[in-house]
Formats: structure tokens, sequence, C-alpha cells
């Protein structure tokens, strides 16, 4: 069976290799491989264009498939083909990564660009950095967006979402046991911090499915990040969760009348990794040198309103490059925003992740 | 050569036989010439063939294996797996000395080639808490220079004081395993080889599979009542009226499955133009408003009118070769209108009806996009868990015997259509 695979690669990369033959060049192609839309157009304004004028040899290709990079890299590694040089991953996914052996382990202050006044990059992202593969480059958080028009009282806290009777009308929540785990067990009375004490444990995992039971019939489930922004647009849901970044494309550049609830939302990290494999090394190194240092990081946030991951970038984070509006009081980060917030538990979702998704699936079913 | 002629002329002397102008025998220089012939076509064909073994049949069957394949546990913890033979997993007792030097020497070597976290993975899917206990014990035991090393593994992570993790451990040693299949029926092997049943508030793929054939089926019942009627007015309308019916049903096809489904969501939800509409003129009340998608109704919707095209063609393509005179025989021999379309029209459509049917249910079965973005948890297929396990849990062994189930069932399904309306009555254009 091993020589059957072989031979399915062989040829498969045979294929592959007669598809390119025909664009070798003397300029090097670098494929990086990001989420799409706007997200991707705000690396594209911030990274790719300013390193591509720098480095008129190089030329960035984007390719959109950051949803199925885990196993699509997986993919390409057993086929001994890998043809991405750096991936976009959540951090979960950037463990997982390196864990199997697809990501490349960095030494990060090796390869990135110390801080304007001379600190380190180790120290600059700080525990930013949850795995030696992984180059933070945002704070992203998921938490709630409402509309302003359809509910009678403004929801002052995440257990509002549990409470039927303050906001009555349909809610949308993630597919997934990850954060709604949490929320259900903080509202349900548990401390923050023994949230996954409790959640490690089959009574806890119980107690957190029958909390969310309380509002199961009124729940619209989503599995894109784009479908909480239809939903509460449309007016299908009051109140919704989704990514920090997609609520404020709606409320700020749609105009649409929700507003953000920002008590509990969980904080998650976006980064790069290298591909194990990848045919250009050197020349992502250089790229990614460059994309993550101090000011592109800032950069970023003036086209999506997410936090850079550098802690010297923060200052210099500024206006929105087209509406002008000023960026720091949208970023999770910001002090005002964070008063109540977790961070995504990654060695807890590695180890529970299966066993628990399944029995919120069958919860789901039933 | 001498011997060619001798032959040909032995067959020439015998009598009766026909033979070509050089001698042969006609039949034999016929098999030849044909023989020639298929190798030619034979030639000709076989780029297509390679071409589907290397990149269909073989990654196929590639994935098939993966569902039995567990080759992984043996490679990294080799050591610890031969000395676990002598291990009685049934006595409740834990191993002695020799299993835990072997492994703290299989970890230091997986620290090194970094595999331990591939190991760990692997046994997460069995037993949470796998994957975090390889990672930090092999940094632990690459520590470790002398024994006893019983206790200090039990130190360095209180799991390995545990007989369960080395039940799972033994379990999962075996290259071949028919673990996947197992979890892909709710059930889970005990430590003593026998099998236990999760209980209902853990079980979600036989539900899945389920509700998987039910759903699909309503959506070739659909497809065929809408469908019928739309073919019969193609086959049956004038040459230009045809044409331009036929290009609406195609149109569907050029725009993307997406765009589709996101359509069916505008009309279809709760604030959606279908109820706008029907409280507009009365139907349902403001606070009624129907919920038709993220259902299972949605999905069902959604679906039909995507799969549709695949019932039509079949159909219209059959319809079209029933002459109308064999109707028009019927009643002017005084059957009744519904009594010929029974008889005589509707028994000529069969072989359309059966392409159509087994052509929309095998593709509603793998459907995936449409019931994750329409279907809410009332309409989601066993295919959404698959994806799951193949991108977000990564367990591809697990995806990998799930899918040979599906698998099994579409070829059953084959075989029941084949032994009850058989497969040479089935027309696809």
């Amino acid at each position: 069976m091993k020589s059957l695979r072989t031979v399915t690669y062989v040829a498969a990369a045979a294929i592959g290799f007669a598809a390119t033959a025909g664009t070798a060049s003397a300029e090097t192609n670098l494929v990086v491989v990001s989420w799409g839309g706007a997200y991707s157009a705000s690396q594209q304004n911030a990274y790719h264009d300013p390193y591509m004028a720098n480095n008129p040899a190089v030329k960035i290709v984007n390719d959109d498939s950051a949803n199925e990079a885990v196993a699509k890299l997986r993919a390409m590694n057993e086929a001994g083909n890998v043809t991405w040089d750096l991936v976009d991953v959540v951090a979960a996914d950037a463990i997982r990564l390196c864990d199997e052996g697809l990501a490349e382990p960095i030494d990060h202050d090796a390869v990135l660009a110390k801080a304007p006044d001379g600190t380190p990059a180790s120290k600059d992202f700080g525990n930013l950095i949850v795995s030696e593969c992984f180059i933070p480059q945002i704070v992203y958080s998921t938490t709630f967006g409402y509309r302003t028009d359809l509910v009678k009282e403004k929801p002052a806290s995440v257990c509002d979402v549990f409470d039927l009777a303050k906001i009555p009308g349909k809610r949308a929540l993630e597919k997934n046991p990850i954060n709604n785990m949490e929320w259900a067990l903080i509202c349900d009375g548990v401390k923050p911090d023994q949230v996954y004490d409790v959640l490690g444990t089959d009574a806890g995992v119980e107690r957190a499915l029958a909390k969310l039971g309380t509002i199961k019939d009124d729940v619209v489930w989503w599995t894109r990040g784009a479908q909480t922004p239809q939903l509460l647009a449309d007016g299908e849901v009051v109140i919704g969760s989704t990514y920090n970044g997609r609520l404020f494309s709606v409320i700020e550049e749609e105009k649409q009348p929700i507003a953000m609830l920002w008590d509990w939302q969980v904080f998650d990290l976006d980064g790069w990794i290298i591909p194990k494999g990848t045919k250009n090394k050197q020349a992502v190194l250089d790229y990614l040198k460059f994309a993550t240092d101090t000011q592109r990081l800032a950069d970023q946030a003036k086209y999506i309103s997410y936090g850079p991951a550098r802690k010297s970038s923060a200052p210099l984070v500024g206006k929105h490059a087209e509406l002008g509006i000023d960026m720091a009081p949208h970023m999770p980060t910001d002090p005002k925003n964070a008063k109540t917030t977790l961070l995504y538990n990654y060695e807890f979702w590695a180890d529970h992740r299966d066993d628990i998704d399944e029995r919120f699936q069958a919860w789901l079913l039933q | 050569m001498a011997m060619a002629d001798a032959t040909a002329d032995d067959y020439r002397d015998s009598p009766g036989q026909l033979v070509t102008a050089d001698g042969k025998p006609l039949k034999v220089a016929l098999r030849r010439a044909l023989r020639r012939q298929r190798m030619i076509s034979l030639a000709l064909a076989a780029p297509l063939l390679v071409f589907v073994l290397v990149s269909f049949i073989m990654p196929i069957a590639d994935m098939l294996f993966r569902s039995v394949e567990n080759e992984i546990v043996a490679d990294i913890l080799p050591r610890t797996v031969t000395a676990l033979d002598g291990w009685d997993e049934t006595a409740g007792e834990l191993p002695g000395e020799d299993v835990y030097a072997a492994l703290v020497q299989d970890l230091k070597v997986a620290k090194e080639n970094r595999t331990n976290t591939q190991v760990g993975q692997r046994l997460n899917y069995e037993k949470s808490g796998m994957s975090s206990l390889f990672r930090g014990s092999a940094r632990k035991a690459a520590r470790m220079t002398e024994g006893p090393y019983r206790p200090a593994m039990i130190e360095a992570h209180k799991a390995w004081g545990e007989v369960e993790t080395w039940q799972t451990i033994k379990l999962f040693a075996p290259e071949y395993t028919i673990g996947y299949f197992i979890s892909a029926i709710d059930a889970k092997r005990t430590a003593d080889g026998g099998l236990e049943f999760l209980p209902e508030e853990k079980a979600i793929y036989g539900t899945l599979f389920v509700r998987t054939m039910m759903m699909s089926v309503a959506i070739t019942v659909m497809t065929l009542l809408l469908g019928f009627p739309i073919a019969y007015m193609i086959s049956t309308a004038s040459t230009k009226t045809g044409n331009l019916l036929l290009i609406l049903v195609l149109l569907p096809f050029w725009t993307s499955l997406l765009v589709r489904t996101t359509s069916w969501i505008a009309l279809l939800q709760q604030q959606g133009v279908i109820n706008d509409a029907l409280v507009f003129i009365g139907l349902v009340s403001e606070s009624g408003r129907l919920e038709l998608i993220h259902n299972a109704t949605g999905s069902v919707i959604a679906m039909t009118h995507i799969l549709l095209p695949f019932m039509v063609l079949p159909l219209y393509s059959v319809m079209k070769t029933i002459p109308p005179s064999y109707m028009r025989a019927a009643t002017s021999l005084g059957a009744h209108p519904w009594l010929a379309f029974w008889k005589v029209y509707f028994p000529g459509t069969v072989p359309g009806i059966g392409a159509g049917a087994i052509l929309v249910f095998i593709l509603a079965i793998g459907y995936y996009i449409t019931p994750e973005l329409v279907g809410g948890t009332s309409g989601t297929f066993i295919s959404n868990r698959i994806a799951y396990n193949i991108s977000t849990s990564l367990n591809w062994g697990l995806a990998a015997a799930l899918g040979c189930i599906l698998l099994g069932i579409v070829v059953i399904f084959f075989v029941l259509y084949e032994k009850i309306v058989g497969i040479d009555n089935m027309k696809l254009g």
C-alpha cells in the first residue's frame, strides 16, 4: 500500500510539475496563503504592495485557502510537493501544524526585526509567541454585536445573551463548542479563572450545555464569520457573536444600526507560519522580516480593526485609511473594550476539542 | 516462416474451410484483424485510463485505506509497543518498569525527531488529554538519565499512573485497526476487547447517516415531482420554446453554487422575500413568520433547486424519444387520458426516472456546502461531519471510515436498483 501511495504522489507531482514548468522565470513568486476578503486586502495594502515596490524581483501571489490550510498542508507534505511559501493561520492551527511537523520552527530574535527602540522581537511580541513555529500578526476577538433598534434594553453583559426576557428574539452563536461553553459557564456562575477546570470534567460539559439549552430554540448557529453580520443586518437575529473586525465593517463601513458588546470577548491570535518544505525559504524570511516589523503591523490596523501583535506597534495605530476615523477605540485590546476578557486556551482545546465537539454536536442533534 | 507456410497449406487442404487470398483461414485472419483493432482502440483510450487510474482510483483507494491504517503508534513508540506485549491489560495493574524504561527511550528519540506530538495527536482521538500528555512528558523524559523510570514518569504526569492510558496505547498499537470504523458507528472498544455503544447523548454518526438517507430520498422525490412536468413540457413544446425552456433549466448550472445557496438565504429567511410576501397578503401574521431556513426544510428546498437539472435532463432525453402517436393511439382506442398516460406513456419514461433518481440521490448524499450554510442543526448531513474530521480535527482515519460506509451505502443502493429496475434500463441521454 505504501508503494501505491508513492506511485500516486510521484504521478501527481509529475502532473503538477508539467503544469508549472511553463511559468519559470527570473522573478521569485511567493505564494502567500491567507483568508481572502477584507483581511487579505489589508495585508495587500500594508505588507505586499510596499514590499513589492522595494523588491521588484519578488512577486507575491495570494491564495485564499487559509480556511483549509491545515488539511491542505498535510496533503501537500505527504505528496512531497509543498507549493506554499507562507501561511496565515490562527494560533491553534499553528500549534497543531508545529506539532505535526508541518511548519518550520524559527528563532524569532534571529529572523524578525527589532522594535524601533531596540527591544528584541521575542520581547516585543511577548507571550503571544505561543509556538516556536508561529509569528504573531494580529490580536482579534470573538465578541457580540447587537441591533440597537431591535433591542428594548441595551445588553450590558454577555450573560444577557442567555436572558430571553431581557433580550427576546433570535441570537447567532458559532456552531462549535469553543467560546460558547466558556460564556455559558461564566453566566452560570463559574468563576472565570476556574472555567477550564470545570469544563475539563463531564459534569462541567453538561453544565455548560444545560445553560446553552435555555436558549437553544432561539439560536441560529453560524459556521462562517460573514454569517452573523448578514443575519444582524437583515434583522434575522438581534444579537450574535462573530469576529470583531467583521462587526467593525458592518457598523462603520456599512453604517448598520449595530453596536458592539465587548464583555468577555475571547482574544485569539492570527499569524504566519512557514510551511516545512517551502522552496523559497530565504525569500520568505526576507519578506517576513519586513512584513512583521513595528510599522507594518501598525499600518495594517488602518484597514481592519484588529490589534497589532507587537507592543511597540500600539502607539503607532492611526486613522482608518478611507473613513478617517480613529482606529484605537475599535481595537479589541483598547483598555475601554478589554475590561473583561478571556484568552483562547490553546492547550485545553488541543486536548479536549474532539471529545467536547462530539458531545456538542450530539446535543445539537437532540 | 516455413512453419507458418506449412500450416497455411494444411488449412488449404482441409475441405470446406473458407480461406483468405494469402491462404489463411478466414476465422484466424478475422480474429487477428479484430485483435489489432482492439489494441489500437485500447492504445487510444490508454491516456484516459491511466489518468483515471492515477488521479481518481488510486487516491480513492489510498483514502479508503486510511480507515484501517494505524502504523504511527508502532512507528514512533516501537520499544514501548514490544514491551507492552507482555502486559495483561485486563488485570487492572500498571505495567512494569521495563515498559516505562522503553517509553522513556522512545520519547527521547521522538522528542529528537519532533514526532512525540504526532503520536499524541493520534491517541488524543481515542482519549482526551493524550495530546498534552505526550507534548509535556517528552520534554521531561528527555532530561531523565537513569531509572527507576516508573515513579519518574508518574511524577512527570499523573496520567502515566492510570491504567486507562496504557490500555489505550496497547489497544491502538497494532499496525491495522478497525477502531475508526468502531468510532464511526458510535461505539467504543473496551479494554477486554468488547464493544460498547456510546450513550445516546454522545452518539452522532448513526443519526446523521439515517438523516442523510432520509433527506436525500426526500430531495430525490421532490426533484422528480417538480422535474417530471417540466421535462414533459420541454419535450412536447415546439423546438423554439423547448430550447428556451431548456436554457432556463441549464441557466443555474452557470451560476456559482455559493451564489445560488446565498440567494435562497435571502429568499427564505424570516425577514426574507417569501415571508415578507406572505405577511403582506395576510397568510401569516407578523409574529408567526415561517421558519424556512436553518433547518431541514431549508436544506431540502435549496438542494431540490440545485439538483433539479440532474433530474430534468435525463427525463427530457427519454421523453423526446417517445412518439406522441402512442398517446393518440391509446386514447383513440378508448383509454381515458389518465389510463393512457399511466399504461402507455409512463412506462416509457422509467429509464429516465431511474437515471435521474440515481444521479440526484448520489449527488445529494455527498452534498456538503449547501447543508452547511442553510441546514442549521436539523438539516446537516454526514458529509458535514466528514469535512469536520478532514479539515478541523485532522482525523483522516475517521473521515475515511465514514467515507467507506457512505460508499458502501451507495453501492448497496446501486445493487438494489440493479435488482429492481435493471441497470440496462437506465438512460442518461
